[in-house]
């Protein structure tokens, strides 16, 4: 029988030769990831790890990101508490605050593998299936129970193949092509199913495919995926792991799809998702002139190097728009150094932007960055939820780097296009 | 008698529990005060055990937080009964044991003032005078409700896994 990706690799792991879509199997996962809610996981299972332990401290990855620096003792005592866990267990996969986001960290420290099954507690998860691997949120009492067992059960999803044909034009983003996909499929459009990009994947650069895989559990999908190429081989060469520390698998081609998708590339435009809805998008176009008073360029989406270059090449020489506020959120340390020495950051600094310390901070609201009532938000975030940034009378528009570097310049939403050619 | 609190379409995690409170609250004394805030700020004041919400497509998409769901279970919420689920709200029930019920045909025949009623044996929600089949949840799943929720099954199999190692101990 021809596989998709997700029976190919669930089977795989379930140890059985063959299984099909709907079936449920159980799995034990080659990592977990959790962060900050490390601290009250670990509190539900305190007696259990007394007597029993963690059942392989070497697959749990954490870091700390999502309220750091700590903002209140209370935050200090529960990033205290997941401290002297990984110092009790000796947990290899440590990251304290600062080193970044957890997705990113995880991506760029070579610990999402092609091929391999990750889970987190954290509905993101799904960004690693850029490199390959089959990777899905749950929730705090799995991961709670994951690490006192090592397995967990999981359905084998259905899987939507999307075929991507030719290139993206200038100034358009992998992040105008993911709310494009989000707003024609739905906000439940691939609901527990596995997302397989197929085609021209070559004309996506791996930060692109990391934007896209990241925003898949925007439309429902329980993992994303990208195929392995050479640009995923030199990835994860550099951020080391090795070819040969990794086995890629990929869909066979005449597996069975609940639905299949084509997009040309080349059709795509600068696109927002307007409040409170993912899916509710519409072309910037539409949008124009629409007043913003905070601009946030950067979280596990959109905070890489290249996101702060093709920004930086914007805001070059000019201001932000007075009485505007822009957020500088670099998804890690090493987006943050090299986004210094590419001079990128500091570009953007000049232009009036507030470095923010990398990690999830304003992106859902907990601290740093809150909106008042009756502001507006352009953000390259993955959300907007009313009340995502701290305040239910607030609005947050969701856009690619390009569109929010436009517009801070304006203090209003603006087609990136035209700053770019002139 | 029992309430039915009805909402729309993709009602979201940070609608059910604002994303501001969640790494300040995680039990549920700390949570049902902030239980549904900003989608409707009486349900945490005038919820009772036992009642139903009754919801459109995607109840529960977004956050991988489970306050939402420790929330509804804590204030005793007998079921959500919806169009559809996201899949970790899904999978957060199953693991609480909060009892979802995944009907369109139910939700859609429901009006204001209808008795829901479900029985989870047989198989079959009763809406006002109209009966509707869902489907039986798969063994797998029924094992973890069966134990109270995935934590206490964990713990089952925690304690299991122990005795078969002492077994395999060679007596002396």
């Amino acid at each position: 029988m021809k596989q998709t990706f997700a029976e190919k690799l669930l089977g795989l792991k379930a140890g059985k030769r063959e299984v099909r879509a709907g079936e449920i199997v159980t799995v034990r996962p080659d990592k977990l990831l959790t962060h900050d809610n490390t601290a009250p996981i670990l509190e539900k299972i305190a007696p259990e790890l007394a007597e029993f332990g963690p059942a392989f401290p070497d697959r749990h990855v954490i870091v700390l990101d999502h309220v750091i620096p700590a903002d209140t003792e209370k935050d200090a005592a529960a990033h205290q508490a997941v401290r002297r866990y990984v110092g009790r267990y000796g947990l290899r996969h440590f990251f304290d605050i600062g080193v970044g986001v957890c997705h990113q960290v995880m991506v760029e420290r070579g610990l999402a593998l092609p091929g391999e099954l990750i889970v987190g507690s954290d509905s993101h998860t799904c960004t690693y299936g850029a490199l390959g691997a089959f990777a899905t949120g749950i929730d705090r009492t799995e991961a709670a129970a994951l690490i006192l067992t090592g397995e967990t059960w999981l359905k084998v999803p259905e899987s939507i193949r999307i075929e991507l044909h030719g290139a993206l034009p200038p100034a358009v983003g992998a992040k105008d092509l993911i709310l494009t996909l989000i707003g024609r499929l739905g906000a439940d459009g691939a609901n527990y199913q596995c997302v397989e990009f197929h085609g021209d994947i070559h004309a996506l650069t791996i930060d692109d495919r990391l934007t896209v895989a990241n925003m898949g559990v925007e439309m429902g999908a329980k993992a994303a995926v990208f195929p392995v190429d050479n640009l995923t081989r030199e990835y994860l060469q550099a951020h080391g792991a090795p070819p040969g520390s990794y086995q890629p698998l990929w869909a066979d081609e005449e597996a069975e799809y609940a639905e299949r998708l084509e997009v040309d590339l080349s059709t795509i435009v600068p696109v927002a998702a307007r409040p409170h809805t993912v899916d509710n998008v519409v072309p910037v176009e539409e949008l124009e002139g629409t007043p913003i008073n905070q601009f946030l360029l950067g979280t596990c989406t959109n905070g890489r190097a290249s996101d702060f270059e093709i920004a930086a090449a914007i805001l070059k020489g000019k201001r932000i728009a007075p009485h505007t506020r822009l957020l500088l959120l670099p998804a890690s340390r090493m987006v943050l150094q090299e986004s210094l020495a590419s001079g990128a950051m500091a570009v953007l600094i000049e232009a009036g932007g507030v470095l923010l310390p990398p990690g999830c901070g304003p992106c859902l609201g907990a601290h740093q960055g809150a909106l008042a009532p009756g502001e507006r938000c352009l953000s390259t975030s993955n959300r907007n939820f009313k009340g995502r940034m701290g305040c239910a009378a607030a609005e947050i528009f969701l856009a690619s780097p390009a569109t929010v570097a436009a517009s801070a310049v304006h203090g209003s939403i603006r087609d990136p296009r035209k700053e770019l050619s002139t | 008698m029992s309430k039915v609190w009805c909402y729309g379409d993709d009602i979201n995690t940070d609608m059910l529990f604002p994303g501001k409170y969640t790494y300040s609250c995680s039990k549920p004394e700390q949570i049902l005060p902030h239980l549904l805030e900003d989608l409707d700020p009486q349900f945490a004041r005038e919820v009772r055990p036992g009642d139903i919400l009754l919801a459109g497509r995607n109840f529960g998409c977004g956050s991988s937080r489970e306050q939402p769901v420790v929330g509804l279970k804590a204030a005793g919420v007998a079921a959500v009964v919806a169009k559809s689920f996201a899949r970790i709200f899904y999978r957060a029930a199953i693991n609480q044991g909060l009892l979802l019920v995944e009907c369109p045909a139910a939700v859609e025949a429901y009006q204001p003032g209808d008795k829901v009623e479900i029985d989870l044996a047989g198989g079959q929600i009763t809406v006002g005078e109209a009966a509707f089949a869902f489907p039986p949840l798969p063994l797998e799943i029924l094992a973890i409700r069966d134990a109270g929720g995935l934590l206490p099954y964990a713990r089952l199999k925690l304690r299991q896994r122990a005795r078969q190692d002492s077994n395999l101990q060679p007596a002396d």
